[in-house]
């Protein structure tokens, strides 16, 4: 074993947990600090691509199938199209969060929160796909 | 003088502008156009936020005792840009990949004397979209 | 960062060019700390300078690694950016002073996301909730153009891309397919 890439291995393997721990505090706590949801969705990303460049691209593709991206990518889309939805099936106009909720603060809230979690979760599948495409077809060029 | 240190913040937005737009418009390589234009953005960006600071106000947070703000619109319309600002650049990456593919070049001048050339045998192959192959 | 986009126009490695936009966006993210956009700055740092800089370097390494010496440089792009520039210099002496309170822009919405976000929505974050509750909308074009940007370059070099090269270099014609 080289010994230059198991320091990139140990190092990355324990970083690559609070990457993901960061991105979801960043994620959830958009509404009392600096964060929301774009800016979560591109650190978890990064913790992916960090996955991506150490371990190889065949590993990753095993870590975040194509399947699971995809479904990431439009599943972030829906669940923002469907709080919408769902506020109109409850009463009140496209996007009104104040019928999700008996208070109509924390309809505000719990609409808040959804939408920015769905935020996060497309611009995450957007980030990870764009890359895997990117680095993979590399490797197809060397073969 | 107090002028003229007003209005500095905009002529070194103006400045960075001008250099991105003159990598845009004249260089010949379609990666440092994109580069470019990302220079272009970042500036445009700094143009608004620079816009949306009031002398003494803090970041638009809601806290105890503190009376003013700095005005929270610019920052959410540029947050939205700098968003979709990278969605654009990964597509003209993808696309500069593709002309490489296709021409084998990403010089601007090269393409436009290849496409010329290219005039008479013009095929176009559309790639079939494999449902499974597409990742 | 002046000093950082003209080595960019200048430098010919493309590498470089690469590192260097990271650089650049590094600085702009730190003159938005300074001017309280706590929020764009960190989308910026985390954007610019980590994935646009990872997908140029993807870019460069699928791609040429150097840029080509151009043979004749003519003045007129020269021309071009300077007048732009002037005329641009000209329309700000009519701007408001950097950070004054009695700008236009501050008087008109603002006032009301800065008083009433506080009763209406009760997010200390004033930006989350007009990004998020006020201009929903917004940020759902916006999931949009993300989602038909990956779903764009999903078309143009997913695995299918392969053959559309190959079919080139047998018959000599260009694929195509924006």
């Amino acid at each position: 074993m080289l010994s230059p890439r198991s320091i990139l291995r140990v190092v990355s393997k324990l970083l690559i947990p609070p990457i993901l721990l960061f991105a979801l505090y960043v994620q959830f706590h958009g509404d009392f600090g600096p964060g929301g949801g774009f800016q979560a969705g591109v650190i978890f990303a990064s913790a992916f691509i960090l996955y991506a460049l150490v371990f190889g691209i065949e590993n990753s593709r095993k870590v975040a199938p194509a399947w699971l991206t995809r479904l990431f990518l439009s599943g972030g889309v829906l669940l923002y199209a469907g709080v919408g939805v769902a506020d109109i099936m409850l009463g009140g106009d496209f996007l009104d969060y104040s019928v999700l909720a008996k208070d109509p603060v924390a309809g505000q809230h719990l609409g808040v929160l959804l939408i920015e979690f769905g935020v996060g979760v497309t611009v995450a599948g957007a980030m990870i796909s764009i890359f895997l495409i990117f680095d993979g077809r590399d490797r197809e060029e060397e073969n | 003088m107090e002028y003229f240190t007003g209005l500095f913040n905009y002529w070194v937005v103006i400045v960075l502008m001008m250099m991105g737009f003159y990598v845009v418009i004249a260089q010949h390589n379609l990666v440092k156009k994109i580069v470019g234009l990302n220079i272009f953005q970042v500036s445009v960006f700094l143009f608004y936020i620079s816009m949306g600071k009031v002398k003494g106000g803090t970041a638009p947070i809601l806290g105890e005792g503190i009376e003013i703000y700095s005005n929270p619109l610019p920052h959410v319309l540029i947050l939205t840009a700098i968003v979709v600002g990278v969605a654009t650049t990964a597509l003209g990456l993808a696309l500069t990949v593709r002309i490489h593919n296709a021409f084998g070049t990403i010089e601007e001048d090269e393409i436009n004397a290849l496409e010329d050339d290219e005039s008479a045998p013009a095929i176009l192959v559309e790639p079939e979209i494999d449902e499974e192959a597409i990742r | 960062m002046v000093i950082t986009a003209y080595t960019l126009v200048r430098i010919r490695s493309l590498f470089a060019v690469a590192m260097l936009s990271g650089i650049y966006s590094l600085l702009g993210a730190s003159l938005y700390l300074i001017m309280d956009a706590v929020d764009v700055a960190f989308t910026e740092a985390a954007v610019g300078a980590g994935i646009s800089t990872v997908l140029m370097l993807g870019t460069l390494s699928l791609t040429t690694r150097m840029e080509k010496v151009p043979k004749k440089t003519s003045p007129l792009p020269l021309l071009i950016v300077s007048a732009t520039g002037a005329m641009l210099i000209y329309a700000t002496l009519d701007m408001p002073p950097y950070g004054d309170p009695s700008a236009p822009i501050h008087h008109n919405v603002s006032i009301r996301y800065i008083e009433k976000s506080g009763d209406e929505v009760g997010l200390p974050n004033m930006v989350t909730s007009v990004l998020a509750s006020y201009r929903g909308y917004d940020t759902l074009g916006e999931v949009s153009v993300i989602f038909t940007a990956a779903i764009g370059v999903m078309a143009l070099i997913g695995r299918s891309a392969r053959r559309g090269r190959k079919k080139k270099q047998s018959n000599g014609s260009s694929g195509d397919k924006a």
